[in-house]
């Protein structure tokens, strides 16, 4: 299990080279070989959504894709979406609801989040559960990621 | 309880305001620091061969191929480890007669649940350790295993420890009144049911993990650490390492999660410990989710046999049961797994005025994977009978639920008192929390709605819980029955030369909000913006000694010491001021980061005046005069073993009897849990709860085979709630402050886990009655509703 090979990608604006294992999947790469903790690892199987990034636009699974498929790829982490500003009015509804308690989801439920209100969607509370029942949280319930998703929305609207 | 009981109505005080929590930010940009983001120079990686059956003789392991595999640095097997680590024993004096057998880390002769370790393999990276692991040749004898808890004790049961002769760990009888008599009474309508509470467990969505270094030349062992008791940590790795305890740290950042799951002793934990030690080098093991499922403690696993009495006017005359519960093959260390069988005999039917209390528990031992303190421990089970018991008696007289417990619930002026099962009441307010709910639920409207859609063929239901909660535990919980487990905690404030404030406390954040109310209280009790108070917790080398955050205590007992160091400073600050300004003391306070006029809130100097005077420039100041611009307290509770809070919950759901489904459309907690310092978080650690409340009652089971195979071992096999499928949740308090504190402040965090279940199953028994039919068994999933229906 040895096989590598080098890939090259543009991870929140910084292009990255790096030889690596082919089995390796591309959240382990950002997290260990990158340095990008803020993306985490839940289920690693693609169901709790704590590992969602943003590769060339698209919502992914970070757990579900090879570091190797992101060779050329443009990949944005909950790190970029701050650095950015893209995701400065979801971290103000997040905190004004107090839409997190461990904060082990939020990196992967912003991720969708931003995904929910930078494609049009609307302000409907059983529209933004349904959207976001990809991302797992075991602390909050839900209710007030909801609500916080729900202000953005609101708030983008109105502005 | 005496003290500065002017806090509250202080103009800066932040006790009981909406703050948002400082930690939000860093958790939002994706700068947490969870365990498995740590990457330290030379750092080796642990994983495990586990024993792929329930109950096997360990007959030879080969590992010579895994030695040497690519990457690898060092393979220990059980006999290996157990060198150099002491085994361990899950028992607590004051549960007399609990027994388990000696444990270790990694099993030596004989494996008893499926996942116990076997081997551990140390290499270069996670996967060439996991790599390795594969080329481990273990030569295993199946054991016939011991799984079904029901027939443990049997005469033809495998015996799990030979030595103890049977499969009982541990057994209590309560007997209160005369319960045969009471039951026998003529106008007494008797309801028995057969309760069954599926396993459960955590689903931490972070796993759980640690990175432990070893440094030979001052032989310091460090622990980074995904839990809730860095304290307990430290004096277990201590003893079973032989490292000296001041030599242990211990460090908890941010944990993904906890819930009770992380607080315990794991041999894959201790294990990665010793590694470190032994190879003198830092040693990270990080559990997959497979790992977590077949290897974090289950909880729940109950089968309740129970009956109620009620008299024709609704008056309970009694409740009699006998608790089975199976908790794996040991007792957990240090813990044990007998408290939550222990709190169902201590809380079921706690909220209502009983005579006649009868009660026998047994916990027994069996080949699954161990069992042992979840959120909300024994309250879902014991909240679920009596409250499913009263309702199931409610109908059985034609009695409306709410004013049964109307006629039964202890009266908010009747505490101090006790329940019938001895335990201390005092401070609680059940019926005003039952009559707050049904106003915020809009009772009558619901019960005309359910009419009228039953008309439809739309089948509604509403189920209730008045409900207790054990928070604040005192010395009574763990340490008088010789657990190495604080139960006071501690608190140091400190003014630094900027005029800002350094706090420190012994309990710890895993989500709730711990650090922010610790800045709120200091902030506001001592008198600066809560902007310049910053917050360390979870670090043994740096915090006051205490517990830690469990049992819902951080806030009643972490939060009441640092309101006491909080104002101990400010006195000491007064004092210091009061000689600078040529001033009364009593005429100066604290407010907003400066010294002011008490009478008129003038300014008389800054604090970071002050402290400068202080520390730079002491040569100003009387030669007689020590300032310390740092102060400690410690806080235990006296007087009792644990802090009661109460609440009342309903819950509101739809069953589609084509499907078996249940859909939740509404749930409203009342929650008193005293004093709210930050109503903002404690609403979200309700509703959090409340949701995991509603994963136990019709989701979640850990899903054995006949062999002891965990059937379900990924998230996508065991269902947790998702966002799609959530109510909304309404929140309302009553605030009763503890007398047994300055603050006031019980605990809130594991009530909704505690009572929705119970709530939940009477709502859909509510909605199945119509069919003359009902369930008793958690999770209730649509197969189980169907078979109750008769339909499948």
């Amino acid at each position: 299990m040895s096989k590598t090979k080098d890939i090259s990608l543009t991870v929140n604006g910084e292009v990255l080279t790096a030889n690596v294992p082919v089995r390796m999947n591309l959240v382990d790469f950002l997290r260990h070989e990158a340095g990008l903790t803020g993306s985490h690892v839940g289920c690693e199987h693609g169901v709790c959504g704590a590992c969602t990034i943003e590769v060339n636009s698209d919502t992914v699974r970070g757990c579900l894709m090879l570091a190797v498929q992101a060779d050329g790829a443009t990949v944005t982490t909950i790190e970029g979406l701050a650095d950015s500003g893209r995701s400065a009015a979801l971290i103000a509804a997040f905190t004004r609801r107090n839409a997190l308690q461990c904060g082990f989801c939020t990196p992967g439920m912003l991720a969708s989040a931003i995904a929910y209100v930078e494609g049009g969607g609307i302000a409907d509370k059983q529209a933004i559960r349904d959207h976001i029942s990809g991302n797992y949280c075991r602390c909050t319930g839900y209710q007030s990621v909801v609500d916080a998703i729900h202000d953005v929305v609101t708030e983008g609207a109105s502005a | 309880m005496t003290g500065p009981a002017t806090i509250f109505d202080k103009p800066n005080t932040y006790i009981g305001q909406p703050t948002p929590r400082a930690d939000a930010a860093r958790l939002l940009q994706g700068r947490g620091r969870f365990v498995d983001d740590l990457q330290l120079p030379r750092m080796v990686h642990a994983a495990f061969f586990r024993s792929p059956h329930a109950h096997a003789r360990i007959l030879s392991i080969d590992t010579t191929a895994a030695r040497a595999a690519p990457g690898v640095v060092a393979v220990y097997t059980g006999a290996e480890l157990a060198e150099h680590v002491t085994p361990y024993v899950g028992v607590l004096t004051h549960l007399a007669g609990l027994r388990s057998a000696p444990q270790h880390p990694i099993a030596i002769d004989v494996a008893r649940w499926q996942g116990e370790p076997l081997v551990m393999v140390i290499a270069q990276t996670r996967a060439q350790a996991e790599d390795a692991c594969e080329l481990i040749e273990a030569d295993l004898e199946e054991l016939p295993p011991a799984v079904d808890a029901e027939t443990a004790l049997t005469a033809d049961a495998p015996v799990i420890h030979a030595d103890f002769g049977s499969n009982l760990a541990w057994e209590r009888k309560v007997d209160v009144g005369h319960i045969d008599n009471a039951f026998a009474a003529p106008d007494v309508t008797i309801v028995e049911r057969e309760f069954r509470f599926g396993r459960h467990t955590g689903v931490t969505l972070e796993s759980r993990g640690t990175v432990c270094d070893f440094d030979p030349s001052e032989q310091t062992l460090t622990m980074h650490y995904s839990g809730q008791a860095p304290h307990m940590m430290q004096v277990i790795l201590s003893r079973h390492i032989g490292v000296a305890e001041e030599n242990v740290r211990v460090i908890s950042n941010d944990v993904g999660g906890s819930f009770g799951i992380k607080i315990h002793t794991y041999g894959d934990e201790i294990a990665a410990a010793a590694a470190a030690k032994l190879l003198k080098r830092p040693v990270k093991f990080i559990a997959d989710r497979m790992e977590s499922f077949m290897t974090d403690i289950h909880a729940r696993d109950h089968v309740v046999k129970a009956r109620m009495g009620i008299s024709a006017e609704g008056s309970i005359v009694g409740i009699d049961f006998h608790d089975l519960t199976g908790v794996g093959p040991y007792s957990m260390y240090p813990r044990t797994s007998a408290i939550e069988c222990n709190q169902v005999l201590n809380l079921t039917g706690a909220p209502y005025a009983l005579e006649n209390y009868r009660a026998h528990g047994q916990v027994v031992f069996q080949n699954k994977n161990m069992m042992c303190q979840y959120r909300a421990v024994g309250h879902p089970i014991a909240m679920a009978v009596a409250d499913g018991l009263l309702e199931d008696a409610a109908r059985a007289i034609g009695k409306d639920p709410v004013e049964v417990r109307r006629r039964n619930l202890m009266r908010d002026d009747s505490y101090p008192r006790a329940s019938a099962s001895g335990m201390k009441l005092d401070d609680l307010s059940h019926q005003k929390a039952l009559e707050k709910l049904v106003e915020i639920m809009d009772y009558d409207a619901l019960r005309a709605d359910q009419i009228k859609m039953r008309e439809k063929g739309i089948y509604r239901g509403i189920g209730f819980v008045s409900m207790v909660e054990v928070t604040n535990p005192s010395p009574m919980f763990y340490g008088v029955g010789g657990a190495h487990i604080a139960s006071m905690d501690g608190a140091t404030v400190r003014l630094d030369a900027a005029g800002a404030l350094h706090v420190s406390s012994s309990i710890t954040e895993q989500g709730q909000g711990t650090n922010a109310i610790l800045g709120q209280i200091a902030a506001g009790v001592f008198g600066v913006p809560i902007e310049r108070v910053k917050v360390t917790t979870g670090d043994t080398a740096t915090v006051p000694y205490g517990g830690g955050t469990w049992a819902s205590r951080g806030a009643g007992i972490g939060g009441e010491a640092m309101l006491q160091a909080a104002h101990a400073l400010k006195t000491q600050v007064l004092d210091v001021a009061g000689v600078m300004l040529q001033s009364p003391v009593a005429a100066l306070d604290i407010r907003n980061g400066a010294v002011v006029d008490a009478e008129t809130g003038a300014e008389r100097i800054t604090l970071d005046a002050l402290a400068r005077t202080v520390y730079y420039r002491g040569n100003e100041l009387p030669s007689d005069l020590k300032p310390e611009l740092i102060a400690t307290r410690h806080y235990r509770v006296t007087d009792f073993p644990f802090v009661f809070t109460n609440g009342a919950m309903a819950a509101h759901v739809e069953v589609d009897t084509e499907t078996g489904f249940v859909k939740v459309l509404h749930f409203w907690a009342v929650e008193d849990c005293g004093r709210v310092i930050n109503p903002m978080l404690v609403d979200e650690q309700v509703r959090g709860g409340v949701v995991q409340g509603i994963g136990g009652a019709l989701y979640e089971e850990c899903l054995y085979s006949p062999e002891g195979q965990l059937l379900n071992t990924t998230m996508a096999d065991y269902i947790v709630p998702m966002a799609s499928e959530m109510p909304e949740i309404t929140v309302a308090h009553i605030e009763t402050p503890t007398k047994t504190s300055v603050l006031g402040a019980k605990g809130a965090g594991e009530a909704g886990t505690g009572g929705a279940p119970a709530a939940l199953l009477n709502a859909v028994n509510d909605a199945l009655s119509p069919m003359d039919t009902s369930i008793w068994q958690m999770p209730m999933t649509p197969e189980r509703i169907l078979k109750a229906l008769g339909k499948v």
